[in-house]
Parts: structure tokens; C-alpha cells; sequence
């Protein structure tokens, strides 16, 4: 562990540089192609929205990009560099820090101890009590996370309060880039707002966040892009500024391609006076 | 998991000003406001060691009403050399119930390493440290075997330790051989330790004055850091107050130990070894991870622990403190044979070690609890001999307390859930 854990600054590139980037990621199970030709990239300071329906693709793209699951083709470049990412360990070396759905955290232990799991910090062979507080209250005090104490056990904590640790904890790796599986599913309003404040925190440090989500709410909410998967490939890559709720969902069931809505969109755009041809003004 | 139906009360106490100072570590400043604490603590379900130091007061009101003879000092010292084995092999079982596992072969364990102790120094003339470490040893070999197949085969513990309770158990005949008892050595060293050695009255009241000192000393340098780091830190009289609290309970009880042959050896070597482990437990890597690896095995391996070395370890540890204990029994006993470790070794260290306050749930044990919940079990039995009742009526009762102590377990713990714990 660096001592700086809590700076990233220094560490941090410039807003907008690609800091992580992948092109042509195929990925196969058996004859299934879960990915083909995926290209996705995430730049310093934004937040990126994943989104697609069940069996889109998302878990396999997110385990590609966390190590878990490595593509069979394609080029994973981190900062512009060709990387080859293995395993988890590999890609948090790099700086992918990943939160995944079930947080993986220690109900009975406290706060400062799920923190600095696996990484505490000492002083001999005994645990460095005070230094690892010290930090923690620090982190969470950078990243506004309000919690009743940090020596409380993590069953006390409400489901966002538990979250919004196990995301500081992925932080402490200092890392460039990181991914966030459902964070807000099964929160409530309340919380689910502390979370995405909190997400709006990290992008506003200059790290690049990866949103996987199936609430448009929420993506509307924090995404600065989308970028939508469909059975394997990207169906649809959208600005957040200029595009509505509508067209993400209709570009997730593939509502946008079939001949239904090109019928709708037709029978729409057709002014009494001059009907537009058969395959006219769909996009 | 905590239950929805607390979150948003979670969610408004940390918005509300007054306790939102971001995460500070809201060290009780104030006596009142550390006893509220206390007791928002008690009705959450986080008991403490009230249960067990209630429930050791009712024992002692009881048997010494029923018996004068109870709290005398000779009684007492017996008391103290009568529980310094299980609470030895009650210290395994702690770390093996914080995996949130079962190691059910403690007690054969403890036979064998008695047995191996009697038939190295007394049939093979080997000197007692070189027997003792022997069967330390053998301990650990059996620990560890447990753990590999445990961990590696994916055999679950208590089948695993149940096996090899009739395994060791068999074993402990076969050391043993066609002699039934192996006398000790009388006056040998083995039952001079055991049996005749006791703090002079300086080491004693030295150890009295000494252990106080350096709980301040502790506490202190934990303050200074805490200051340093610019952490909330607690009134300076509260550690004060616990040391001199100490001091007295510590002298007092030496100084009525003393009235007759004084503190037993073996009894210190039982808090000593019960003290080193909670220092590895509560403040080393090690004794973290054993904590995660209870309270979320897939969190502790996503966090890089080593969960089935780990998890081998502590079975090698408790199998190793179960030798230990072994040869405690036997050097107080001055014999080993084929009933050592038997009856109701296993029960009593596990009764002590859940009594104590060790979860069967695992991830969670209080302080010294082994101690405790050895104390609790050795009362127990000590005033039943006293009152001269049979043995039926001393099953009955020990099992009667193991249970209510599992029940309050289980109470406890539905508590710390509905109250989000």
C-alpha cells in the first residue's frame, strides 16, 4: 500500500483522457457469442453507463474489464497502453478497482476493519488502530459518506451506508477507473440518492466510473454517456445531454430496429399532405 | 443481512446533525453518555459478558449458600487447577467456533497427547520438556491433517473432527498399550508442575501489581496515538478507573489464593496462553482474517486472505491447545489412561467456550471468554462435588447451562438483526 492512499490526485490524468479502452472484444462460450466486436472506453472524469436487457452482455463486458473474465480477442488498452488483463489481481494493479452486486463485506466486523481488509496496515506485528481510523474518517470525510461511527459493525449500516463502503473501499487502491455492478439495485430512494451523490463524487475526483445498471432513473440521473449492449454488441452509444429515456429503452428491447416502430415512426412522421416513402425518416 | 424495515431509521439518525459528524470515532466522552450507549447496546442485543458474570454470581450465591466450604481458599485454588485444562482446550475450540466450524475431536486429542506424555517419560525415560513437546507436536500434526482434508477435500468439519475423534480416541489405546494407567512419576517434574507449583507470594502479588500497569500502559499508548492522529479520544479517568479496578480484583483474589497454597502454575500458563491468543486475535493480520474468514468467507477471499491456509492453521492451533490441555489434565491428574480425555472433556471445553460468549454462528467472541466460560463449567462441577451429588445430577445441569447459553446465543443474535446489528 502507497501511503498516499487517500490523494489520487497526483495520480490522476487530465479530465477527458481515455483511461481505459478496449476495441474489438470477442468473448465465446462454446457456440454462444456472448460479445462480438465490443468496443467501449472510459475517460478520466466521466461516468459511463452500461446498460443493456438480461443476457445483453453486461456481466460478460464487466468481467472482461475486472479480470474475471478475460475476452478470447480484442486489445484492453489502459492510459493507451496494451495491457493484458488475466485476473482480478491484475487489473486492480492496473487501476481497476470493481464493486460488485453482493459488496463482499464483513457483517461483524467494523467499518474501519472492511475498509482495510486483506490490506491493514501495521505497526510491528499489531494492527495500526489509529492510522487506519484516521484514513478512513478521511476518505469518507472527502467523499461526504456520512455514517454514524466507523467502529460499528457493518450489519448496523443501512444498504446504501453499505454500499457507499464498499465503493470508498474499492478507492483505497488509488485506482483510474472503476466499476460499479448495480449499485442502486435494491435500495430505496433515499439511499439510492446518497449512492449516486457519491458516484458523482469519484467522477468529479477525475476517476473514470463504469454504471452497470437497469434503472434508466438513475442513469438519466449520473451518466455522462450510455453506451447499450444488445445480444453481444453495442446497439447504441448516446450522450446523455441530447438523449431521452425513450429512445434508451427502445434501443435496449431493440424496439428501434423492428418493424413495428418503423411503422410507428412512419405513421408519425407522415403529414397529411405528403406521405414519405416506405423505409423513409426513421432515424 | 440487515432488515429493510430498520434502514430508513438507519438513514435518518446519520442525517440528523447531531450524530453526522462524518464518521467520527465516536469515542464516549461522557460517562452518561457511555452508559446510554451501554444500554442501547443491551436492548440491540449485544449482551457483553453480562449473561456469563450474572450468571457466575448466581452460581457462587447458590453453592455457597448451600456449602460454606465453597469459597473458601483451599477450595478456590482447586477450582483454579481443576479448570486450567479445559480452559486451555477451551481457547482451541474459541478459534475454531470463530470460523464458524466444529472441532469435535478436542477431547480424544487431549487423551492421546496425555497418553503420549505418560509413555514417552515414564516407558521411554525421556525428559519431561522432551515428552511435552512431543505431544504438543503430535497435536499439531493431527490439527493439521484435520485442516487438509477439511479444506481440501471439502469434508465438513464436524464430520472430519467427529472421525477423528474415534481415530485419536483409538489411538490414545494403542499408545497406551496393554498397561490401562501410566502413573506419572511421583514428585517427577511433570507432577511437580501440575500439581505442587504454585506462585511464591512476590511473583504473585508482583503479577498483580505488573498486569494493571501495563493494561494502563496499553491503554494509554493507545490514547496517545488516537491524539496524535487527531482521533476523539475518552476521558483519561475511564482507563484509570479500569486499571485500579483490576488491581484490586486482581489483589484480592491473589491475596485469598495465598490464605492456602497460592496461585497454581498451570493456571497461569492457562491465562497465558489465553492472553497471547486474544492478542493475535484482536490485534494482528492474522487474528482479522480469522474474523472475516467468520463472518464472510467470499469477502475474506476477495480481500486476498489465504482462506484455506488460514483455515488449516486454526485447526492445527486448536488441536494443538487440545494437546496441551491433554497434558495439563494429566500432570495434575499424575497419570494418564485410556479414560483421559474421555466423558465429558469435549462437551465442557465446547459448553465453556459458547458459555463465554463465543458465537456458534461464527465472527464473533468476547473477551476472554474461554476463561469465563471455564470458570462458569468449573463452578458448576466443583460445587456439585462439594454438595457430594452424583454425576447424573452434574450432567444435567452443565448441559441445562450449555443450553441456555446457546438460547441466549440465539436471543442475542435475533436481536443484533432486528435491531440491524
Amino acid at each position: 500500500m502507497s501511503a498516499d492512499v487517500l490523494s489520487t490526485e497526483p495520480h490522476t490524468p487530465p479530465v477527458g483522457t481515455s483511461l481505459l479502452s478496449l476495441t474489438g472484444i470477442q468473448k465465446r462460450f462454446g457456440a454462444v457469442r456472448a460479445l462480438s466486436d465490443v468496443d467501449f472506453e472510459v475517460r478520466a472524469g466521466e461516468v459511463v453507463a452500461l446498460i443493456g436487457d438480461n443476457g445483453a452482455g453486461k456481466s460478460t463486458l464487466v468481467k472482461v474489464m475486472s479480470g474475471a473474465g478475460p475476452a478470447d480477442e480484442g486489445s484492453y488498452r489502459i492510459e493507451g497502453r496494451e495491457v493484458s488483463i488475466a485476473t482480478p489481481a491484475a487489473a486492480s494493479s492496473h487501476g481497476v478497482a470493481t464493486v460488485f452486486q453482493d459488496l463482499a463485506i464483513c457483517d461483524n466486523l467494523d467499518v474501519v476493519a472492511n475498509l482495510f481488509l486483506g490490506r491493514e496496515l501495521t505497526r510491528g506485528v499489531a494492527l495500526d488502530e489509529a492510522e487506519m481510523e484516521r484514513r478512513a474518517v478521511e476518505l469518507l470525510e472527502q467523499l461526504s459518506v456520512k455514517l454514524p461511527s466507523v467502529r460499528i459493525p457493518m450489519a448496523s449500516l443501512s444498504g446504501g451506508q453499505r454500499q457507499s463502503v464498499a465503493i470508498v473501499r474499492a478507492l483505497l487502491g488509488s485506482p483510474k477507473v472503476v466499476l460499479l455492478d448495480e449499485p442502486t439495485a435494491a435500495l430505496g430512494v433515499a439511499q439510492t440518492a446518497q449512492v449516486l451523490n457519491l458516484v458523482e463524487r469519484l467522477r468529479d475526483r477525475g476517476l473514470g466510473v463504469v454504471l452497470i445498471s437497469h434503472n434508466m432513473a438513475d442513469v438519466m440521473a449520473v451518466a455522462d454517456r450510455a453506451v447499450v449492449l444488445r445480444l453481444g454488441r453495442v446497439a447504441g452509444r448516446f450522450d446523455m445531454a441530447d438523449v431521452s429515456r425513450e429512445q434508451l429503452v427502445a434501443t435496449i428491447t431493440g424496439a428501434d430496429t423492428n418493424v413495428v416502430s418503423e411503422r410507428a415512426a412512419r405513421v408519425a412522421g407522415r403529414s397529411p399532405a405528403a406521405p414519405t416513402g416506405p423505409e423513409g425518416n426513421q432515424a | 443481512m440487515s432488515t429493510t424495515s430498520t434502514d430508513s431509521a438507519n438513514d435518518a439518525a446519520a442525517m440528523t446533525p447531531a450524530v453526522a459528524t462524518p464518521a467520527g470515532g465516536d469515542a464516549p466522552q461522557q460517562p452518561k453518555q457511555m452508559l446510554r450507549e451501554r444500554l442501547a447496546g443491551l436492548r440491540g442485543g449485544d449482551l457483553g459478558s453480562l449473561p456469563v458474570v450474572v450468571g457466575l454470581v448466581v452460581i457462587v450465591i447458590v453453592f455457597q449458600s448451600l456449602n460454606s466450604t465453597f469459597l473458601n481458599s483451599f477450595n478456590l485454588v482447586n477450582l483454579c487447577l481443576q479448570i486450567a485444562a479445559v480452559g486451555i482446550i477451551a481457547t482451541g475450540v474459541t478459534l475454531v467456533l470463530l470460523l464458524g466450524e466444529i472441532d469435535l475431536s478436542v477431547g480424544s486429542v487431549s487423551g492421546l497427547a496425555a497418553a503420549i506424555l505418560a509413555v514417552l517419560n515414564v516407558n521411554e525415560q525421556m525428559s519431561p520438556l522432551v515428552a511435552l513437546l512431543a505431544a504438543a507436536l503430535g497435536g499439531l500434526v493431527i490439527g493439521t491433517i484435520h485442516g487438509l482434508v477439511f479444506t481440501k477435500l471439502g469434508v465438513p468439519s464436524f464430520i472430519v473432527t467427529l472421525a477423528g475423534l474415534l481415530v485419536w480416541q483409538g489411538a490414545q489405546l494403542q499408545v497406551l498399550g496393554s498397561q490401562g494407567t501410566i502413573n506419572l512419576p511421583p514428585r517427577g517434574g511433570l507432577q511437580q508442575f501440575g500439581r505442587f507449583s504454585y506462585l511464591e507470594d512476590w511473583q504473585a502479588y508482583g503479577l498483580a501489581v505488573l498486569l494493571p500497569v501495563l493494561f494502563l500502559a496499553a491503554k494509554l499508548l493507545t490514547r496517545a496515538r488516537r491524539t496524535r492522529a487527531g482521533l476523539p479520544v475518552g476521558a483519561v479517568w475511564v482507563p484509570v478507573a479500569q486499571a485500579l479496578l483490576l488491581l484490586v480484583v486482581l489483589l484480592a483474589i491473589v491475596a485469598k489464593l495465598s490464605i492456602d497454597r497460592g496461585v497454581p502454575w498451570i493456571f497461569v500458563v492457562f491465562v497465558a496462553i489465553l492472553a497471547v491468543i486474544e492478542y493475535v486475535l484482536r490485534r494482528t493480520r492474522y487474528g482479522r482474517a480469522v474474523f472475516a474468514v467468520g463472518g464472510n468467507i467470499e469477502a475474506a477471499r476477495r480481500a486476498g486472505i489465504k482462506v484455506d491456509a488460514l483455515r488449516t492453521s486454526v485447526f492445527a492451533i486448536a488441536s494443538m491447545l487440545a494437546a496441551v490441555g491433554g497434558t495439563v489434565a494429566a500432570m495434575r491428574l499424575g497419570f494418564a489412561n485410556q479414560s483421559s480425555g474421555a466423558a465429558d472433556t469435549l462437551i465442557n471445553a465446547i459448553a465453556a467456550a459458547v458459555i463465554g460468549g463465543t458465537s456458534l454462528f461464527g465472527g464473533r467472541s468476547r473477551m476472554y471468554s474461554a476463561l469465563l466460560g471455564a470458570l462458569v463449567i468449573g463452578a458448576i462441577a466443583n460445587g456439585l462435588d462439594l454438595l457430594n451429588l452424583s454425576s447424573a445430577l452434574r450432567y444435567i445441569i452443565t448441559g441445562t447451562v450449555l443450553l441456555l447459553a446457546v438460547v441466549i446465543d440465539a436471543l442475542a443474535s435475533r436481536g443484533r438483526q432486528s435491531s440491524g446489528r
